[in-house]
């Protein structure tokens, strides 16, 4: 392994060197690295989406962002994510509060964390193959509810493979995140706070509502936003799962790469920027967000 | 606390019945027996693990000098690679693949048919984690303190690295390893575009044309997943560092 930086050997001290002006040569290798294979493939995804098949400037493929099928898929992609944005994330914090203020035992503090650590990794293929043998026509669980308790799911409009059936399937990993994420900032909350709010004459409730609630807005709201963007640009699950039956984004562009009917590479362009438009949108406010919450969850 | 754990618990308990109904109205491992004995399960799963292998050497190469820079030479630059390394989230492996495609398919420079595409690919996907775990491995010892210590006892930078930075940053290093390990192993986007026989991309054929394979390839994923998680905390516990290595994967 060849871990040292192709900056200059002898000028690397422990010390603040006296020439600062050469530190930035440590991070070039990382730097070429991240241009080469993000920064500038993302930037001729966004070339692309203004560009005609010619090369010639256009704004053809933004227009089409506004075809109704189009924005329908936009706006069934942003459903998703929502939904399993806040669905996991009160659960999420639920779960993960029951075990850091919630005062249940340790044991099963590491065993949640543990596990969420797992279970959020268990994403994509695999993950859609779990839900089919359980959810689906003939998983196990419906055949139970069907033949057990006289209970057919899909005559009652449930359909694993449709928005529901997604949203629930990407609870999955996004509920686990959830945990993973939260539990440092429930950790950060102080029992010296509510001490000095109950000393000072604060009902539990007031407690809540005006001290830890506050403090914890920022980090809660980060968190979803995160998970947002984690449904949003999810790909495999969805693929696996419903096997581009239902119209997502990321499916979208998929179908415009591998050239099926629907091959039209700049209309992908357009779709990816708008993709990246949104999650920037999301990043700048969690990062946003992240620094109002760190002045008090250190 | 007990819907989580039902909500939880149930799919991988269905998903195990499931599988185990591999032979018509008898309960046991013939789908598994399937499953090992298809040829294309262990050419795809062996390709994958040479591109994880590939991935964990690569990525750690780049980062572990980069972060340790940052430590001890360019405070400053923190945000920007800090920024960097969260940009995976941003794009989307399926914008990035995209992307990677549109650069790399015309000369000058001509990638998409060499598997280094699809390593730099994983790489980027990697970052953040990678990133992380370095980093909180970093912070947890006195890089600072501990390399001028070395310095005056006459060590050379060679030495420092080897015999104390990475030494001492081991269980970072190797829940980076193992949390890069498990994300490319079952990766799908990138290696369906571009067009590999992964592993990710086999277990979705075997999902389209087959029934009880799949749940036997979920099950076993999903055990392929605890076993790194759990080697993971293992090594976090047995070598007494602090900070939970799986909160450093998000």
């Amino acid at each position: 392994m060849t871990d040292r930086p192709a900056g200059p050997r002898g000028a690397l001290t422990a010390r603040p060197s006296s020439s600062p002006r050469r530190a930035w040569l440590g991070i070039v290798p990382f730097a070429l690295f991240a241009l080469a294979f993000m920064i500038l493939p993302a930037s001729s995804i966004l070339l692309g989406s203004f560009q005609d098949e010619h090369g010639a400037f256009t704004l053809a493929n933004i227009a089409h962002l506004a075809r109704p099928d189009i924005l329908k898929c936009y706006l069934v992609t942003i459903q998703v994510s929502a939904v399993t944005a806040v669905a996991g994330g009160l659960f999420g914090l639920l779960l993960a509060f029951s075990v850091t203020l919630g005062g249940l035992p340790k044991a099963l503090r590491s065993g949640l964390l543990t596990f969420s650590g797992v279970a959020s990794n268990f994403a994509g293929v695999p993950l859609a193959f779990a839900f089919i043998a359980t959810m689906g026509r003939v998983g196990i669980v419906t055949v139970i509810l069907k033949t057990v308790f006289g209970v057919n799911l899909y005559e009652h409009g449930f359909n694993l493979y449709s928005f529901w059936g997604l949203c629930l399937t990407y609870l999955y990993f996004q509920l686990p995140l959830m945990v993973l994420i939260i539990t440092p900032a429930l950790d950060g909350v102080k029992k010296e706070w509510r001490e000095a709010s109950e000393s000072l004459g604060a009902s539990g409730f007031q407690y809540w509502v005006h001290i830890a609630l506050p403090i914890l807005a920022p980090p809660l709201l980060s968190s979803m936003i995160l998970l947002f963007g984690n449904a949003f640009g999810a790909y495999a699950t969805a693929y696996a799962l419903t096997g581009g039956l239902l119209n997502l984004v990321p499916i979208l562009i998929g179908a415009q790469i591998q050239g099926d009917v629907l091959h039209d590479p700049n209309l992908g362009y357009a779709l990816a920027f708008g993709m990246v438009v949104v999650m920037t949108a999301c990043i700048l406010a969690y990062t946003a967000l992240q620094k109002r919450a760190s002045r008090w969850l250190r | 606390m007990f819907f989580g754990f039902l909500y939880f618990f149930v799919p991988l308990a269905a998903t195990f019945f499931f599988s185990l109904h591999g032979k018509r109205g008898v309960l046991g491992f013939a789908a598994y027996r399937r499953v090992f004995a298809d040829p294309q399960f262990l050419t795809t799963f062996t390709f994958s693990f040479e591109m994880a292998v590939c991935t964990i050497v690569v990525g750690l190469a780049l980062i572990i000098p980069t972060v340790i820079w940052i430590h001890l030479r360019a405070p400053w630059a923190k945000p920007i690679v800090e920024t960097f390394s969260l940009l995976p989230f941003v794009i989307p492996p399926i914008v990035l693949v995209f992307g990677l495609i549109r650069m790399y398919s015309a000369p000058p420079f001509q990638l998409v048919s060499s598997p280094a595409l699809l390593v730099a690919g994983y790489v980027v996907l990697a970052f953040p984690y990678i990133y992380r775990a370095v980093d909180a491995g970093l912070r947890a010892m006195d890089l600072r303190g501990l390399t001028e210590a070395a310095q005056s006892l006459g060590a050379g930078w060679g030495t420092i690295m080897f015999r104390i930075v990475l030494p001492n940053m081991r269980v970072s290093l190797l829940s980076a390893a193992f949390l890069t390990f498990s994300i490319v192993i079952g990766e799908l986007t990138l290696a369906v575009m571009l067009a590999w026989p992964a592993f990710g991309p086999y277990m979705a054929l075997v999902g389209r044309d087959l029934a009880y394979e799949p749940t036997a390839l979920a099950i076993l994923s999903f055990l392929l997943t605890w076993g790194l998680i759990g080697l993971i905390q293992f090594a976090s516990r047995s070598l007494v560092s602090q900070g939970s290595a799986v909160g450093g994967a998000h």
